[in-house]
């Protein structure tokens, strides 16, 4: 089994001192531990920005692609090899913005993965400007006059795209992470969880104090998600009080539980050597 | 009599089932032993508008259209007022004379022959649908031909449901006694079944033979997003997933097609894309992370005119250059421009054994032309397959004395490649500059290691070519002139070379399959030998001109150029090669 000590690597971390990216990692990596997964197992993708360093920071296997593209490329990755569990990371710049277009379709096709998505409403990494989830108003040095079209909603969005699991985290509470990264990584299927990451460096709006004072946990209101619309009418809570924890879950087959001549078999334990005669023949 | 050649045009509105008529016909003649070349025109709508099909028939080898068209088979109007001027004197019109009404003023020509066969009035009788009137006019084309029935009879059984099958029989029937009893020994053009009849030649597209070679090279991950004319590929994959265990999916842009052929192949499968200009430029980032990544990518770049949307459904080779250097900063890719459908077939076999021995990709380069035209070969012969999967480790544990490092040095550039999933081994790469073991960086010594790292293994590349059949050399040694081309000008040159070899010119041909690594010795060898040189090329710059100059330093005497979207026809072409002669 797989300890916090085994995940560490030697790249030093560049992260502002104080980013909601440690609560992320520290978390992915405890739920890790707490899934009791090898190291071997696990497949680690990421983007470009500040979340995209992960892969240097976890000590498991792992692709830093580019930017926008996290969840095709780790499609490519499981639909090859189901037996990896793998983890795409993103920002909110990343997935929400250029990679935008990935986004409902991936949901959808149900491939069995999770998706995390570091959601500090700022670009970082190109010190400050506006995401589609800056708030209205929001002064970056892109929007010097506040940024004026209103946020996404990716957890709307997420539900209305048929999707099977959906949750949201705070980078400030670990422990309720860890929690839904385990219960992500767990799912069957596409396992969404956005998670709230103050950037201390750009975003002086969307603070630690910020969210600490607005979040609430679904969870502990007796709130039941198991239902669609429900959860897409508490995705629209928004303000003084913001709802993290899981919003909806099914159980619903996978992109390859519907291809029953692949199903659970890796690409690579397939025959290479095929014979094509029967198409020749047709073809003469 | 003109016996066993023949180019007959079936035209009409799309959905008419114009390609598939000419095909049947190609296919029938196939069968009698006979060569056949096919190529659609059609546009870019679902419904109207004016397709054709031409199937050229010979006795002997043919490698692209005739200029001009002995039969018309014209399912509409439009279609004989838009061709009658390509036909031949002495040539023949059939045609609905019930529905088409054509008075000798708009017809224009007195030399040619008027079959009229009442298409629909027969459909009706049958009590079939519309479109099976082009089967009666298929019988009715075989009458006038003096061909056998049962050929076509055979083709249509092969090809349809039996009950479908049955239906279309009758309809053939009907149009051939027709066409006996009223035009019987009339018409100059006969064809006959000769000595190798039966089932010896292949007749099949471009993206056919791509596909083919594909999954006998062992692809096990195909995805692409529809674009013409690389589209084919899609509908010929997606079938024959479950039989052949693959996974064959269609994803929503040409950008998450690349990315999931990078996650596919890092993770240890053969995967493949195909699309067009468009589409390839939007793959051109991943493009490049295959590139830094060194991961295999096997992608089909099937040309079109441009520049943007262009032609739709034409032909062009205009992005040579495009896909020499798509994609920011430096890194080798394989580049192999098929000239036929036998090369479309091995040289896919080459494209993923080079892609996974040098860990980069390899990008196929073809156009319309190749792709949609349906060509006559001799029979794959999957003995001449090999795969081979370089430094890939396939077994389930990794064993290494030190740690796993996916981007370790190595005298040849080209690491060992163990895949996710591998017991002891973390793989880890990125699309950032990285270390030996995956890990960002930007260390000046070692981003520049890392640089050679990726470009020695073009050197590796090159000497693994020296082996390979990069380019073809046609015709006599000695020549008055020397004909340069890639892809699929091949067909029209070789058919120009029939035509000037009759007039006793000295011509010979280079072919250069691989346009990346450049075959530098051999262009050289070959411009040295050559009196004169000419290019011929369906672009407007002279791609691969431009290319021989910033290889071999040498220039060529002439060029040939055509970019209206139409390949070249063996007439027009000999011409012009006449001309600088």
């Amino acid at each position: 089994m797989v300890t916090l000590k085994d995940l560490k690597t030697p790249a030093k971390n560049t992260w502002c001192p104080g980013c909601g990216n440690f609560g992320i990692l520290m978390a992915f990596k405890r739920a890790l531990v707490q899934l009791g997964l090898q190291r071997d197992q696990v497949m680690l993708v990421s983007g470009i920005g500040c979340h995209g360093k992960m892969v240097n920071y976890v000590n498991v296997n792992g692709f830093h692609g580019i930017h926008g593209r996290v969840l095709p490329l780790a499609a490519g990755i499981k639909l090859a090899n189901p037996n990896l569990t793998v983890v795409g990371f993103a920002g909110d710049a990343d997935c929400y913005d250029e990679g935008w277009g990935h986004f409902s379709h991936a949901i959808r096709r149900n491939i069995d993965i999770t998706f995390i998505v570091h959601n500090n409403m700022v670009l970082g990494l190109t010190t400050g400007q506006t995401t589609a989830t800056s708030q209205k108003g929001f002064k970056t040095k892109s929007t010097p006059f506040g940024s004026i079209p209103p946020p996404l909603n990716p957890i709307a969005h997420a539900l209305v795209s048929s999707s099977t699991f959906v949750a949201r985290g705070f980078a400030g509470d670990m422990g309720h992470l860890t929690d839904l990264m385990v219960k992500a990584i767990e799912h069957s299927g596409f396992a969404f969880v956005d998670v709230f990451q103050p950037c201390v460096t750009f975003n002086h709006l969307n603070t630690y104090d910020w969210f600490t004072k607005r979040v609430y946990k679904l969870e502990e209101e007796g709130y039941n998600y198991n239902d669609r619309s429900k959860a897409l009418e508490k995705s629209f809570e928004w303000g003084d009080r913001i709802p993290i924890g899981i919003f909806y879950e099914e159980e619903g087959p996978t992109y390859r539980d519907s291809l029953p001549h692949v199903k659970n078999m890796p690409l690579t334990k397939l025959q290479i050597d095929v014979d094509i005669t029967p198409i020749l023949d047709s073809m003469m | 009599m003109i016996a066993n050649r023949i180019s007959l045009m079936i035209g009409g509105e799309a959905g008419a089932g114009i390609t598939r008529s000419g095909f049947l016909f190609a296919k029938a003649c196939l069968r009698g032993g006979l060569h056949v070349f096919g190529t659609n025109d059609y546009q870019s709508l679902i419904r109207g508008g004016r397709n054709f099909y031409i199937a050229r028939v010979d006795a002997e080898e043919i490698y692209s259209q005739a200029d001009n068209i002995d039969l018309l088979l014209a399912l509409n109007k439009e279609t004989i007022l838009l061709h009658k001027d390509g036909l031949v004197s002495g040539g023949g019109i059939m045609y609905d004379g019930e529905e088409i009404a054509l008075s000798s003023e708009e017809l224009g020509r007195d030399d040619l022959k008027l079959y009229s066969v009442p298409l629909k009035s027969s459909v009706k009788e049958l009590e079939g649908d519309l479109i099976m009137r082009n089967t009666v006019a298929l019988g009715a084309v075989v009458a006038l031909l003096e061909y056998d029935l049962e050929i076509l009879n055979g083709v249509i059984k092969d090809a349809f449901e039996p009950k479908v099958a049955e239906s279309n029989v009758r309809a053939a029937k009907m149009g051939y006694d027709y066409a006996r009893m009223h035009f019987g020994g009339d018409f100059e053009y006969r064809l006959v079944k000769t000595s190798s009849a039966g089932k010896r030649n292949m007749f099949l597209t471009g993206n056919e033979a791509v596909g083919l070679g594909a999954i006998q090279a062992g692809c096990k991950f195909y995805v692409a997003y529809p674009m013409t004319p690389a589209t084919p590929l899609l509908h010929f994959m997606a079938p024959l997933d479950r039989e052949y265990g693959m996974i064959v999916i269609q994803a929503e842009s040409e950008i998450a097609a690349i990315n999931m052929v990078a996650g596919a192949s890092f993770a240890g499968a053969r995967a493949m894309t195909a699309t067009s200009g468009g589409g390839f430029c939007l793959m051109s980032e991943g493009l490049g992370m295959t590139g830094m990544t060194e991961t295999p990518a096997v992608i089909m770049l099937a040309q079109r005119p441009g520049p943007s949307t262009g032609l739709p459904t034409y032909s062009g080779q205009g992005d040579l250059r495009f896909a020499i250097h798509a994609s920011q900063g430096e890194f080798p890719r394989v580049i192999i421009a098929p000239g036929d459908v036998e090369e479309c077939f091995y040289k896919t076999m080459e494209a993923f054994n080079l892609a996974e021995k040098f860990q980069m990709p390899a990008i196929l380069i073809t156009d319309k032309y190749l792709v949609e035209s349906h060509w006559t070969a001799k029979l794959f012969d999957r003995k001449k397959i090999w795969i081979d999967r370089g430094l890939l480790l396939t077994v389930d544990e990794y064993t290494g004395e030190e740690e796993y490092r996916r981007h370790k040095f190595k005298e040849d550039g080209i690491s060992p490649r163990a895949t996710p999933g591998m017991r002891g081994a973390i793989v880890r790469t990125s699309a950032d500059e990285h270390d030996e073991s995956g890990y960002t960086t930007d260390d000046p010594e070692l981003t520049a290691k890392m640089v050679d790292k990726r470009f020695k293994k073009l050197d590796a590349l090159v000497k693994e070519l020296e082996n390979y059949e990069t380019t073809k050399f046609y015709g006599p040694e000695e020549a008055d002139l020397t004909v340069l081309g890639w892809g699929s000008t091949k067909g029209s040159i070789r058919e120009a070379m029939k035509l000037l070899g009759k007039e006793g010119l000295k011509i010979n041909y280079l072919q250069i399959i691989y346009l990346n690594p450049f075959p530098v010795t051999d262009v050289q060898r070959i411009l040295k030998s050559a009196k004169r040189t000419v290019m011929v090329e369906n672009n407007k710059t002279s791609q691969l001109a431009s290319l021989i100059k910033e290889h071999c330093l040498m220039t060529v005497d002439y060029k040939i150029l055509k970019y209206n979207g139409r390949p070249f026809n063996p007439r027009e072409l000999s011409q012009k090669i006449k001309r600088v002669l």
